[in-house]
Parts: structure tokens; sequence; C-alpha cells
């Protein structure tokens, strides 16, 4: 089977500092990878290089593309890469504003990728605007409010839908729960479970939260300083802690 | 003394008139693409069509015609102090009709009459950039413009359609230019998008934004839609009522405080030249 992503010895660096260095993993079709780690150890950076955002001073980041197979995203030219961002990948953010219009429609966000690929018939694209709207909990009769007058976790939930409108294979998450209070975070886990098993998504999930992984991920990887200082299934990592850092990430979770 | 000795010809100098023309040339060269040029202070204030002036004097030779027109009218304020502007620094001959002039310098309106081989339109822009009020960032609609991302632009159309039921943009409606550029046809009615596939020249100058762009004779000009929902170049469903004609753009005029209006031609000069043919209209002759 082939990786749907394979990434070789990723670095960035901030003049001498160091953002991330020589990250390498694969990730399979349909799995789910979680990277935690405390603020500043490189887990945003990482994630904005892999997804085009960033770009890395070394290393290869290998995406299985539809039409020519594994291609090396970070040296092939930037439309396709763009491309790439809107069809085959999704980026949610932690902040909703960051990745919704916020003078635009929730039926408009939602169509805007089904658009961008040149979808043309506003009936078409109004129908998979309400679809969506109805598969992340938003009531169908909001499609033309704006997000500006959606809670924190609506707009949350119409970013999601607003990316996994094109069908993409590989989502990039940066703390997706963040900044949501508990109940709320409980259900967008939820709807992002079901979401991920039921259409056999790869998800990158960076979080510092280490019960979303446990939720979500399939594997984990733990970084500090810009290093992956660990590796494995979830449960093995989490149950099971080798690494000095993760014993500390491990044991400072507190116990309710 | 005239203000011809005072003056260059046509107002700026020959070296600016020179960094202009190479902009008009590379817009025609590349359709739709808007050229930076360094844009001049002119003698009027941003708004009142600087872009379009410094065009139209980088066009103009002392043969020309010219002929301004602002809503379609001669007789508006911004189309008489850009025509006396030029017949005082340029002395070129000015006209009024359509048929006569060389170079049209115009601001909302293309001229009802088709224009031919011979003439240049000059439309004074206020907003070079269609994606503006979609994507304030310039660095990224100018990418958008050179990775033909242009999926926005229908964000636009559908926000009309979900608030109003129809397509809403009535004037200013964005068209994709040669199959590769969307281009702000700057703010004519969208009932004269299908005329820009025309015989004559088109430039068009943003003054304040510092932009020149350009539509080479019979290029292909289309204004954006949906399958569902196809563009319509709409107009007032009456007649002119001093020439009558049913196929012109018209200005709707409010006549008194009891709901009393008209609808008359946007084109003065049209109308005119109909009326002296003899075609009327329901209230032709009549003091209102």
């Amino acid at each position: 089977m082939t990786p749907l992503l394979q990434v070789r010895d990723v670095s960035k660096l901030y003049g001498g500092r160091i953002g991330c260095g020589d990250v390498s993993f694969d990730l399979y079709p349909g799995e789910v990878m979680g990277i935690v780690g405390e603020s500043g150890s490189g887990k945003s950076t990482l994630l904005n290089c892999l997804a085009g955002h960033l770009v890395p001073d070394s290393g290869q980041v290998i995406f299985d593309t539809r039409a020519d197979g594994p291609v090396d995203t970070v040296t092939m030219s930037e439309p396709a890469r763009r491309m790439l961002g809107r069809t085959d990948w999704a980026f949610v953010h932690q902040h909703a504003r960051e990745g919704l219009r916020m003078g635009v429609s929730a039926g408009g966000n939602i169509g805007e990728r089904l658009m961008a690929v040149g979808g043309r018939h506003y009936g078409n694209i109004r129908a998979s605007a309400q679809d969506w709207l109805g598969r992340v909990e938003i009531d169908a009769d909001r499609i033309d409010d704006r997000p500006s007058h959606f809670s924190g976790g609506m707009q949350q939930r119409l970013q999601i839908a607003r990316n996994l409108v094109t069908g993409p294979r590989l989502v990039f998450m940066d703390e997706p729960t963040g900044g949501l209070d508990v109940s709320v975070q409980a259900r967008l886990l939820d709807l992002l479970r079901g979401l991920v098993r039921e259409m056999g998504l790869s998800a990158l999930i960076v979080t510092h939260d280490l019960a979303v992984v446990r939720l979500l991920a399939d594997r984990l990887m733990v970084m500090k300083d810009g290093h992956v200082v660990e590796s494995g299934l979830t449960d093995q990592v989490l149950d099971d802690p080798q690494h000095a850092y993760t014993q500390l990430l491990v044991s400072s979770v507190l116990q309710v | 003394m005239s203000l011809m000795d005072d003056y260059n010809f046509a107002y700026l100098d020959e070296q600016t008139k020179r960094m202009i023309r190479r902009a008009i040339l590379k817009g025609l060269a590349v359709p739709g693409y808007q050229v930076p040029f360094a844009s001049r202070e002119m003698p009027m204030p941003y708004g009142w069509g600087t872009g379009g002036v410094q065009v139209s004097a980088a066009t103009l030779t002392p043969d020309d015609t010219l002929k301004v027109i602002d809503q379609g009218a001669d007789d508006t304020t911004n189309a008489v102090s850009i025509r006396k502007f030029f017949e005082r620094t340029a002395g070129v001959a000015t006209t009024e009709e359509t048929t006569e002039a060389s170079i049209i310098q115009t601001r909302h309106r293309i001229p009802e009459v088709d224009l031919t081989e011979d003439q240049v339109l000059v439309y004074q822009v206020p907003i070079p950039e269609p994606l503006r009020f979609l994507e304030p960032r310039e660095t990224e609609t100018r990418k958008m413009h050179s990775l033909e991302e242009y999926g926005l632009m229908h964000v636009k159309l559908y926000e009309d359609i979900s608030r109003h039921g129809n397509i809403s943009t009535a004037f200013a409606y964005p068209v994709m230019v040669n199959d590769r550029y969307v281009m702000d046809p700057s703010p004519i009615p969208k009932f004269d998008n299908p005329k820009m596939e025309m015989a004559a020249i088109q430039l068009f100058g943003a003054g304040r934004e510092q932009r020149i762009y350009a539509v080479p004779p019979w290029t292909k000009v289309v204004s954006l839609d949906f399958e569902d929902y196809p563009f319509e170049a709409s107009k007032a469903d009456h007649s002119c009522e001093l020439c009558g004609s049913d196929s012109s753009y018209l200005d709707e005029v409010i006549l008194d405080d009891a709901g009393n209006r008209m609808f008359v031609c946007s084109d003065t000069d049209y109308c005119r030249s109909r009326r002296e043919a003899g075609h009327q209209g329901r209230l032709a002759g009549e003091t209102v």
C-alpha cells in the first residue's frame, strides 16, 4: 500500500532557531495522526510546512496525487499545489474566522470550493451546501446567514463543512477544538470522528489536548523543541510513555 | 496668449505619454490584464476621471476628434469639464456626435451606435480590481489573477442569487476576457456588456489605482454567470419617451412628487439624432 503522505527530513529554521527539525513519517490512507507537544514545540510550523503554507528549508513532502501518483509537493508548481489545497487537501484553522469568509453567507462559504473547481450550477451548489449544513448539524434555514451571526462552535462546524465539501483525502487540523467549551468540544469531536470514519479521510491533527488525540488519532507523535521525541500507537504512547517529556505531558493532565 | 503655448500638447509631457503608451500597448498585448503605470497628478480630483484623462492624453493626436460622455450624456459636469480641458490643452476638435469622434472618453456607458475600427473608447475606471471587495489583499488578488483562480467571483454572484433570487449586480458586472482574465468593465450597466465585443479599441484607465487595461477589437468578452441563472442584459421595460427607441438604455427621470416619471435614452447623442430623423416618443414636443 502506498502511503498517502510521506514526510522525509522536513526542517524549517527561523533564522538560527529551529522551527521543526528532521521530521519524517508516513501517513497511510484512512489513518489519523495526532501531533502533540507544548506551545512552541514546532507542531504548527510542521503542519504549515506540510500543507504548503510555509516552505520548508529542506526535506520532502510526498503526496500520492490522484493523477500522477506520489509527487513532492515542496518542489511542485505553485498552481498545482494551490489546486491540491482546494481539492484533495483541507485545512481547518484553530480560529474559524481565519478559515471562513465572514462577509459571505454560510451557503457561499461552503460553495466557494465547489465554484473554485468549476462548479457553475447554482442549484447544485446550493443543494450540496444544504446537504453539508445538515451533516455538520447546522439548521438548513441558516444557509443565508453570515458566519458572524454564528456561535463559535457553529463557526467551527461550518469551517469543517466548507473544507470537506470537495471530498478531500487529507485534512490538516490545527487545534480544531481550541477555544470551545467542553460540551461543544465533545460534540465537535464526535462529529469529526464520524466524518473521518465515514469518508475514509486521512488526517493530521495538531493539538495540545491529549483527550482529542485519544479520541481521534490512531497514531501519535510527540514533539519537543522542534524534534519528534516519541511516536507510536496512540494508546501505547499515552499509556506507556517512554520519553521523559511524554511522561511529563501525560502526568500533567488534570484528572477530574 | 493661448494656453496651447503654456502646456505641452494634451497637458502631459512627452516622457509621461510614452510611459502611458507603453502600458497601453502591454495592456493590448495581454487583454484584460491590469498593467501598473505611474499615474500622475492631474488638475482634477481623483474620481473625476484622472485615469481616463491620462489615457486620452497619451492617445490623442492633433488630428483627432474627441467626444466625452458621462453616463451617456455630453452635457453633464464631468463631460463638459474634461472636453473643455482638452480643448484648451490640446486644441483638438471636439464633437458630440458619436460617429464623428475618433476618440471617445466615457464614464459609465458605451454609446448606443456601433463603434468602428477607426475609433478608440477610453473608460474612466474607479476600481479596476473586480475581486477587491471579496479579497482585500492586493498581493492575494494578483496571485489569483496570475493563477486564474476565479472561484471567488462566482461566490459574489452566488450571494446575489441567494439574497435577491437573481443576479442583482446591475453595473460593473464582471467579465472574462479572452478566456483568461476576469475584468471589471468599469461601472457600465450590464446592458452594455454584450457590446464589448466590438470593432473599436477599448482602453481602461484607473488614475488613483494606477492601472491601465485594454480590450483589443473583437476580443472574446464573456459575462460570468451560472448555468441555471444565465447572464441577462437588462434595461428598464419601457421605450424612450422623447425618441421612442425601445432598444436603448434608459434613464428614469422623476417629474414631480405625485409619482410621475419619464424614461429617456441615457445616450443623449443617440436620442437627439433619432429625433432629428423624425422619431417621436410619447412626450415628444411637450414641455415637462
